[in-house]
């Protein structure tokens, strides 16, 4: 294991994440009714290492790149809602991958409805209100949809990418 | 090679369609429910910070500055029993863009201002008078 080389590795892998967060502000609204929607394109990057580098490193670097784009793009509160979203949908990825009984495109629709469950939960505690069911249903859909097309991108870098290319 | 062959068996991709399906049911049933078998409300309630700051008819036309502290301010209009965010000094603007709201339990949501705008139904109109 050589250490600069890892250290190179996931300092690409958290830029590419915050590239592919900053590409999501830039793209016009899926669904212009309900602002704030996203693709959740940095989950590809952590599907990624999530399957071919384990629980710890996807961690490291989904919550890197939520602090890093929060701090350069938004502010404290931006912060708090998209930590809880991320640290949801880590959840619900590591501990579905560990069941075994879905595939990468199972997984990362799982990962990106909890990313949008975990902001509502989020916003539901900070405005202490619980009337958020509507946007609940609505990033319940376009979530699941995201996610697919993200598991399906996930699932061709995990297999396509060779071994040989992450061996340090 | 980790795990390589972890998830392309046909019973992986089974279950994925079967999880898939039953999000997609729940939510379908999530909106049936808000958007079918919901009438439209009477009322419109706004807190801030949790905290009840009005509440005001969804029949009647007005404009209300709705002040949330440190200079802040969210501008609420009614009209033609619809209620939406006309201006706010939130960064994000994602309330002013949120669509028009009227059915019972809409609501929009100014998270960096912590104001909430909720359509409800009170009693308090006879129920002869509507129509
Ligand atoms: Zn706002």
């Amino acid at each position: 294991m050589n250490k600069s080389k890892s250290v190179a590795f996931f300092g690409v892998c958290t830029a590419l994440a915050m590239i592919l967060a900053y590409v999501e502000v830039l793209l016009p609204p899926i669904f212009p009714a309900v602002p704030g929607i996203k693709m959740g394109l940095p989950n590809i990057i952590i599907v990624f290492l999530l399957y071919r580098r384990g629980p710890i490193p996807a961690i490291a670097v989904s919550l890197l790149r939520v602090a890093l784009v929060s701090m350069l793009f938004s502010n404290a509160m931006a912060l708090l809602y998209s930590l809880s979203g991320a640290i949801l949908s880590l959840l619900v990825m590591i501990i579905l991958r560990k069941l075994n009984f879905l595939s990468t495109v199972g997984v990362s629709v799982a990962g990106g409805v909890a990313h949008n469950v975990g902001q509502i939960l989020m916003a539901m505690l900070l405005l202490e209100t619980s009337e958020l069911f509507y946007y609940l249903v609505v990033l319940t859909v376009t979530g699941t949809i995201a996610g697919i097309l993200i598991g399906l991108c996930g699932s061709l870098i995990i297999k396509r990418i060779p071994e040989r290319l992450l061996k340090f | 090679m980790i795990n390589m062959k972890i998830d392309s068996t046909k019973k992986h991709n089974r279950n994925d369609i079967i999880f898939i399906v039953a999000l997609l049911l729940i939510a379908t049933f999530g909106a049936l429910y808000l958007f079918v078998f919901r009438d439209g409300g009477n009322t419109v309630k706004v807190t801030v910070d949790g905290k009840t700051y009005g509440v005001y008819s969804l029949n009647e036309n007005i404009t209300e500055d709705i002040h949330t502290g440190n200079g802040n301010l969210n501008r609420l209009v009614i009209r033609d029993g619809k209620a939406y965010m006309e201006t706010a000094t939130c960064p994000d603007g994602i309330c002013v863009s949120h669509k028009p709201i009227f059915r019972d339990g809409e609501s929009i949501v100014c998270l960096p201002n912590k104001v909430v705008v909720t359509v409800t139904t009170t009693d308090t109109d006879s129920p002869d008078v509507v129509i």
